[in-house]
């Protein structure tokens, strides 16, 4: 039996990696549940169809990631998944429903005219109610969880309030942007003009959520107040809102100077950033604020195995997603692909 | 009113639909992914434009139901710690990392190389398509083993020790991925969803032929796979069979409850029909064949087969389930078998593609496959009742910590949504059958440049509707 415990520190590498597949997967879903939110105001149906045809070869694979996600954290965080699933359970239930309800349209919308519509909705509904619940799941997350021993012990209904509806609706203007972008990028003509002047004003809701969200982490933890308004921290994290800033005024210059990639990339690293802040904050939470990462590790015989794997597998896993993406480059054409 | 309802129960009915309802698409497309392969190397080595046809018709209801699959997969990884918190936190240490390993080598490489096989026709060379296809097939058939290991893990445990506050540690990796039941499960399950596939391109292909459409292509469907009838349901008894030893080995009480077996008895009957019932502890109008039981599980006529009386009440899984959804699934295995020797002697008669009534027989039986995978599942996780993890946890330890109103309600919203997905799934599959595959020859290699728009109706881009 190996176990790796005496040489690596597997719960830190642990919490990095499935802190790296969650981002992952908030990036790459992230782009097509937003292409889903913008979905009914696009100008026309052709427009839907090259929108739909953009992501229609990846969302599987970027939908693989939540599975690694939830996967993950059952496999290096047992104690974390098991009270964090019941504490969550009516969200995390109605975002898989609406991950079902936009999933299935990629198949069903293009096989019938008739009924077409219904998908178009069903995309749409889906993808915002997946988003809405994954960041009403961040704002309950960042208020933390009542537990008792080695289980959740609060009520059904706690992840509900005002707060996790705003970081619910901040999540979805979020998504919307990379969404926007990326169609920018992968699409032209009428499409391109439509998604450039979603982004601007997408981008403008953003930055108004990403101050709330700042101001009140903050507010709702005194730790999380000494980490950011004091000595020597303080300057050590002041980069992190600065490059934000700075990230925002590029992307507005870019999105009216007929760039096509860049406000994509740098939506990206816009979204890094909004996390980094948030893992710096939640640090080193696993479960706020009950169990650290720590706590919650599974034993080391059991990270050590799924180490192995990962470290073999992940970097072929990114060449052949990479691939996809070259394989699939260009703009998205309006034609039933296959 | 659903205050009252036992959140146990409710968890069970809720993972037990949203399962059975997932399993139907794997249990399809591993046997088409592995299909689809073989069309294309026909169509790679002999140039009929008639395999690549059927290739292009099946590889769309592979999409269809392909996505049906990811989608109620996705709900499965996240149900172990909405439904059963406790043996997620009891049981992660052993199951965790089997199922991150099915993540990292199957379900990402399925999903980035569909993209390929579905979009990829005009931008890649057909070597490369040919290889997209066969990594697909590859990879339902490494999820099948991660999976079904986690799961045989879970049936015949091995390879672990219980440590503090009950969590339970590997010992031995090898032993944990490999234990006692899981090459015969895997093997079962891996011919079984071969034979679903095989069923159901038999009712169609038999189809076709009834109506005299598309006739090239649904001989090449018919002819395949009454070769997967005449070879494989046979083999599949064989396995069914050396399955069943397995199980009798390590969990004995579920074989009894498949027999319907109460006392320890030498030379024990097999009831072929019956009524088992649980509070009476016997088996009511049972009509039975003397010694049969004791022949079939220990080859000896006069071998002795523990019956259920053996254990306590509480430990007995519900017997009238698993004694009848194992007559079900033997019941369609024997028909299978049934169907490859008709097709066999029909073959020899040279009447094959010509004896209507057969083929009005294979699209009865084309469902066979499905009810028979459903039942078979229901046979091992039932007959593993009490226990989650058998003799080591039970079910009712291993339930979250939430209440019975929140549960009911994901159960109507689950019920509801998978109801509407498959009919809309189901009624998009018959609409691609009803189309059958194109006529055109040159498309497979030129498609998606000269192909029309089919949805857009043509709408300008200035134009159109807004929705």
């Amino acid at each position: 039996m190996f176990n790796f415990e005496t040489v690596l520190d597997l719960p830190l590498i642990w919490f990095i990696l499935i802190g790296t597949a969650i981002f992952l997967y908030v990036l790459l879903d992230g782009f097509d549940l937003g292409v889903g939110i913008l979905f009914p105001f696009a100008p026309t149906d052709q427009c839907r169809d090259r929108m739909m045809n953009s992501i229609a070869p990846f969302w599987d694979a970027n939908e693989t990631w939540l599975v690694l996600g939830g996967g993950g954290l059952f496999a290096a965080f047992p104690l974390a998944y098991a009270i964090l699933m019941p504490a969550l359970y009516i969200p995390v239930i109605f975002m898989l429903l609406g991950l079902i309800f936009r999933g299935v349209a990629f198949e069903f919308r293009f096989k019938e005219v008739r009924s077409r519509r219904l998908w178009d909705y069903s995309f749409h509904f889906g993808s915002l109610l997946a988003a809405l619940m994954q960041g009403m799941i961040l704002g309950a997350f960042v208020r933390g969880f009542q537990v008792e021993g080695r289980s959740f012990a609060g009520g059904s209904l706690d992840w509900l309030n005002a707060y996790s509806l705003m970081t619910g609706i901040a999540l979805i203007f979020g998504y919307a942007l990379l969404g926007a972008t990326w169609l920018i990028m992968k699409t032209e003509g009428v499409t391109q003009e439509w998604a450039r002047r979603s982004s601007s004003y997408v981008l403008a809701y953003v930055g108004l959520f990403l101050v709330i969200v700042s101001i009140s982490m903050p507010i709702i933890n005194a730790d999380v107040k000494s980490l950011w308004f004091s000595m020597p921290t303080f300057s050590y994290l002041l980069p992190m809102p600065l490059i934000t800033i700075f990230l925002f005024l590029f992307i507005w210059r870019d999105l009216h100077d007929g760039s096509e990639y860049r406000p994509f990339f740098l939506s990206l690293l816009v979204f890094l950033m909004a996390y980094i802040g948030l893992a710096v904050s939640l640090w080193p939470w696993m479960v706020p604020f009950s169990l650290t990462f720590r706590q919650a590790a599974a034993a080391g015989t059991s990270q050590s195995l799924l180490l192995v794997g990962t470290v073999i597998l992940l970097p072929l896993i990114l060449t052949y997603t990479a691939f996809c993406y070259y394989l699939f480059r260009g703009k998205a054409s309006h034609e039933d692909a296959y | 009113m659903i205050e009252n309802l036992d959140p146990v129960l409710l968890a069970r009915i809720q993972f037990a639909f949203t399962i059975s309802f997932h399993i139907l698409f794997p249990a399809f497309t591993i046997g088409l992914a592995s299909w689809l392969a073989v069309l294309e190397w026909r169509w790679i080595a002999t140039g009929k434009p008639s395999y690549a046809q059927t290739y292009r018709m099946w590889v769309k209801i592979f999409a269809v139901t392909f996505g049906m699959g990811v989608v109620s997969g996705v709900v499965m990884s996240f149900q172990f710690g909405t439904n059963w918190a406790a043996f997620s936190d009891k049981a992660a240490n052993v199951l965790g990392p089997l199922l991150g390993y099915e993540v990292l080598t199957a379900f990402f490489l399925e999903a980035s190389f569909l993209g390929v096989m579905l979009f990829g026709w005009n931008r890649v060379s057909r070597r490369m398509h040919f290889a997209s296809t066969i990594i697909v097939a590859a990879g339902t058939l490494l999820s099948a083993f991660w999976i079904l290991s986690a799961n045989s893990w879970m049936q015949t445990p091995q390879g672990y020790r219980i440590g503090d506050a009950g969590l339970v540690h590997p010992v031995n990796w090898l032993e944990v991925i490999f234990s006692p039941s899981f090459p015969y499960r895997f093997v079962h399950m891996v011919t079984a969803a071969y034979l679903t596939t095989a069923f159901v391109v038999a009712g169609i292909g038999a189809f076709y032929l009834v109506c005299g459409r598309h006739v090239k292509c649904a001989r090449i469907m018919f002819g395949m796979a009454m070769i997967m009838a005449v070879f494989v349901a046979p083999l599949q008894l064989f396995l069914g069979d050396q399955h069943g030893l397995n199980t009798l080995k390590y969990q004995p009480a579920k074989v009894a409850a498949m027999e319907g077996l109460w006392e320890t008895t030498k030379g024990a009957p097999l009831n072929l029909f019956g009524w088992p019932d649980q509070e009476a502890e016997k088996t009511r109008y049972a009509i039975e064949v003397p010694k049969l039981s004791s022949l079939i599980l220990t080859h000896d006529l006069n071998g002795e087969v523990v019956g259920l009386k053996a254990w306590p009440k509480g430990d007995r899984p519900p017997v009238w389930i698993v004694f009848w959804c194992f007559r079900i699934m033997v019941g369609l295995g024997v028909l299978m078998i049934l169907t490859g020797l008709a097709a066999l002697l029909l073959y020899f008669k040279k009447r094959l593609f010509e004896a209507k009534w057969f083929h009005y027989w294979c699209m009865a039986m084309t469902p066979a496959g499905f009810i028979a995978v459903l039942a078979g599942w229901c046979v091992t996780e039932v007959g593993r009742q009490p226990y989650t993890i058998y003799g080591v946890m039970r079910s009712s330890e291993s339930v979250s910590p939430v209440l019975a109103s929140p549960i009911a309600i994901s159960v109507a919203a689950f019920f509801l949504t998978y109801t509407f997905i498959f009919g809309a799934g189901s009624y998009y599959i018959l609409k691609l059958i009803g189309e059958g595959p194109e006529a055109e020859e040159e498309v497979y290699g030129a498609h998606g440049i000269k192909e029309p728009p089919l949805l857009t109706d043509m709408v300008s881009e200035e134009g159109g509707h807004h929705v």
